[in-house]
């Protein structure tokens, strides 16, 4: 496997490799926000204590 | 077992919770082995080179886009018809991942024009069909947004999503119907896939990732609505 040839997708690096980067940047976003989302909203139910008799973990 | 009483979203929490591992797993190992399998193994083509490895999360997206319309849509018509809260709630947990897939196919196919057509963008069937789409999706979870009453925000959503469905059957056959730039259905429904083997083997493996990737991020999303709304609830019975 030669590397270099590897990294510059016989010249179309740009558009190979632009691709996965947009794709891997768009999924890791969407994975943080959601994660934010969910964090945010465990701290605000901590203080509605035990909203409609249900635990949430 | 009465899965009848998942119905009721907070039944449901713990068990979404549960089975997202089960999906995000597999997800991130089938992400892997199809990548490996796309870059290492699958050979260059003969007429695109290596341009035509963008294929591996094109056409998964694309596929993943279309898809989950027709899913958002049928949850929403369910929530509506039935009067499903829960149902409600996964159609608009589907929309931002579907808006997600529908956008990175627009932006790789651009750049896959690039380099095989000459052009980032043209006006044509296929490309213009595939852009109301993201606009449809776009257009459903800023009209949720936009309504406070979460029940009428669902009702309102579902009828632009059952609407819309119109439009999935056009970006399919667009390529058929029209003569358009974008080449034929690499997938068919019927018949042979217009692919090698080593190539498309790749392909459908990261369309099981991406499929097993959106399980996971959708039941996650669906908890966090869940909670909202209970929250929310919880601040309008105070206040009364």
């Amino acid at each position: 496997m030669d590397w270099s040839n590897f990294f510059s997708m016989g010249g179309y690096a740009f558009y190979v490799w632009g691709s996965y980067t947009v794709s891997l940047v768009a999924i890791a976003a969407e994975v943080i926000f959601l994660a934010r989302r969910k964090k945010n909203l465990l701290k605000r139910s901590a203080s509605h204590v035990n909203i409609s008799g249900s635990t949430f973990k | 077992m009465n899965w009848y009483k998942y119905s009721s979203p907070t039944a449901f929490y713990p068990l979404a919770g549960k089975l997202i591992p089960w999906f995000a797993v597999p997800a991130t190992l089938l992400f892997i082995i199809g990548l490996y399998l796309g870059f290492f193994v699958a050979p260059t083509d003969a007429q695109q080179g290596d341009a035509y490895r963008i294929i591996f999360i094109h056409v998964p997206a694309a596929w993943m886009g279309m898809f989950l319309y027709v899913l958002m849509a049928f949850y929403a018509a369910i929530g509506w018809a039935f009067n499903a809260r829960l149902a409600s709630m996964m159609a608009s947990s589907l929309a931002i991942t579907g808006a997600m897939f529908t956008f990175l196919s627009l932006v790789t196919g651009a750049l896959w024009g690039k380099p095989t057509w000459g052009t980032y963008w043209v006006w044509d069937a296929r490309m213009t069909s595939t852009l109301i789409l993201l606009f449809l999706y776009i257009g459903f979870i800023s009209l949720q947004a936009a309504i406070d009453d979460v029940r009428r925000a669902d009702r309102a959503g579902a009828l632009v999503a059952i609407v819309g469905v119109i439009n999935v059957p056009i970006i399919y056959y667009s390529v058929q119907w029209w003569n358009t730039l974008h080449q034929g259905a690499t997938l068919r429904l019927l018949g042979k896939p217009s692919m090698d083997q080593s190539m498309l083997l790749p392909m459908l493996i990261v369309l099981a990732a991406c499929w097993l990737y959106s399980v996971a991020v959708v039941l996650q999303r669906l908890r966090c609505i869940i909670l909202e709304r209970e929250q929310q609830a919880a601040v309008a019975a105070e206040v009364v």
